[in-house]
């Protein structure tokens, strides 16, 4: 059996759609209730939904073989994980906004407001720049607005929330995707039925 | 006085059964300070599992550190050994860093290092005593193999830029296929350059099975001679009871400045994360000014706490 761990909300729900198209289905998964795991024995996979900046830490532990996280919770948390699949779904980009018309001042210490510290200090260290890091857990988008900080990394989707308050990206860091991860030492042990669903989701994604 | 079973846990079972296992091949007991000073793992920062080293100031004032690592104390406090090997098995205790926020944590390791004249011989025995103890801690067991030389000459075909090939490398570690391609497509390599590499990542499982294909590979890619050494390593589990728990897999990756040759990893049934590593450093050896050549491996006993004795 497999242990899979699916990200909550509307994500996980076109994730296991991939999942149910390539042979691994488990109807009740959608049906509305609180129960949060779901068995099919047949196909031998049980999933279980989880909050999405869970599901590597779930399958680091090694109580989900595999799971569907976004790029940006693998670059921030670097779990012990496989990577085995781009999903090419949940498309979107870490990137550095600022206020519109914004001039950089390279003499002085730029301050970043973030939920993704890791992600923003490698990138700003590649650059040879001071910065100093805000953690926020959210709205960051108003931080350079109350003048806490100088600019923000964080994702961008379509650009809406941002052209809104008046920021714009000016730098792109990395793509952002859903990625197929697997525990490691699990990986050995059901190496079969892992490939197995690997290539079945691979072959629906290469036809989406 | 013998010592009741019962009076022992999983942990400290298994660790005097490895070093009763050592022993039994010729292996003598190597027992260090709980202290190191603190210069050692500045000057190596790399080889350790994290940054981070718990230090303090001696009454002499040197700056010392809780030990983070043994292999590094074994390589500065040994001498070379012209035209012999020395054979030296460990059970001690570490201090690091485990997680993104897990804080300090104390470890403790039982494993063993081989240094001086080695020859294949060698090499295969470390590799068998590396099965050995991952069946001294369970049944089901995978013994996962690779060999750095050659993935290191196929990440060389793709990348010359250090940072670059590090990132790689980390892919590799990572069975991410496409994190490889995209990053050769930034670097400007044409679709495809990068086929040989994936190829090689694809080719994972019993040695039966694929070192006829990894041959081929490495011989059509220039590491023939690489790949005779990983197949001359192997025959030592032909036909033994282990043969079936042995994988050959290029995503078992160490850092090209300490390590290279063959390298290795364990995993055992239920336990999420690899119980056992090592591999040759000839490589550290050279930075830290010696000429013998080396091999060793760690099991991590606390990641074996919540084994049970019917497991």
């Amino acid at each position: 059996m497999l242990n899979i761990a699916l990200p909550k909300g509307r994500l996980g729900e076109k994730v296991y759609g991939m999942f149910a198209e390539a042979g691994f289905e488990c109807p009740a998964l959608l049906e509305p209730g609180r129960k949060l795991i779901f068995d099919n024995e047949a196909a031998g996979v049980r999933y279980f939904w989880v909050k999405p900046s869970d599901v590597a830490i779930y399958v680091e532990r090694g109580a989900a073989d595999i799971g569907v996280a976004g790029k940006d919770i693998l670059l921030e948390y670097r779990p012990e994980v496989y990577e085995l699949l781009d999903l090419d779904i949940g498309k979107c980009r870490m990137a550095v906004a600022a206020p519109e018309g914004f001039r950089d001042h390279p003499e002085r210490t730029l301050r970043v407001a973030t939920k993704f510290s890791r992600i923003a200090r490698d990138y700003y260290t590649s650059m040879g720049r001071d910065i100093d890091i805000i953690h926020l857990n959210g709205s960051i988008e108003i931080a350079p607005i109350l003048g806490l900080s100088d600019v923000i990394v964080d994702i961008v989707e379509t650009g809406t929330t941002l052209k809104e308050n008046h920021l714009e990206v000016i730098e792109t860091i990395v793509p952002i995707s859903a990625r197929l991860i697997a525990n490691k030492s699990g990986f050995k042990f059901k190496t079969e039925a892992i490939e197995r669903l690997t290539a079945a989701l691979e072959r629906g994604a290469k036809q989406a | 006085m013998l010592i009741e079973d019962q009076v022992m846990d999983a942990q400290e079972k298994i660790g005097f059964r490895l070093r009763s296992l050592y022993s039994g091949y010729g292996y003598s007991r190597y027992k260090m300070s709980k202290f190191e000073e603190y210069d050692l793992y500045s000057r190596n920062k790399d080889f350790l599992f994290s940054d981070s080293v718990i230090t303090f100031t001696d009454t002499n004032g040197r700056l010392m550190a809780l030990k983070p690592d043994v292999t590094l104390s074994i390589v500065k406090n040994g001498k070379d050994t012209p035209g012999k090997v020395r054979k030296l098995y460990y059970h001690e205790n570490v201090y690091r860093v485990t997680g993104a926020s897990d804080g300090f944590r104390e470890q403790t390791q039982v494993g063993l290092e081989c240094t001086g004249a080695l020859d294949g011989s060698i090499i295969s025995e470390v590799l068998k005593l590396a099965a050995e103890s991952l069946k001294t801690c369970a049944e089901d067991f995978v013994l996962e193999i690779s060999h750095l030389g050659i993935l290191e000459a196929f990440v060389d075909a793709v990348a010359t830029d250090p940072r670059v090939k590090k990132q790689i490398l980390e892919c590799a570690g990572e069975k991410n296929l496409h994190g490889i391609s995209r990053i050769c497509r930034e670097i400007g390599l044409a679709e495809g350059a990068e086929a040989p590499l994936r190829q090689l990542l694809t080719l994972y499982g019993p040695p039966r099975t694929v070192m006829p294909k990894i041959r081929q590979l490495a011989s059509e890619n220039g590491v023939g001679d690489f790949a005779g050494e990983l197949g001359q390593a192997l025959t030592v589990f032909t036909g033994s009871e282990n043969e079936n728990k042995i994988r050959i897999d290029f995503s078992a990756t160490g850092d090209l400045k300490y390590y290279n040759g063959i390298a290795f990893k364990g995993f055992i049934s239920g336990i999420p994360g690899s119980v056992l590593s090592g591999g040759q450093y000839d490589a550290l050896m050279r930075k830290m000014g010696r000429k013998d050549r080396a091999i060793g491996f760690a099991v991590f006993l606390d990641m074996l706490e919540r084994l049970t004795e019917e497991e």
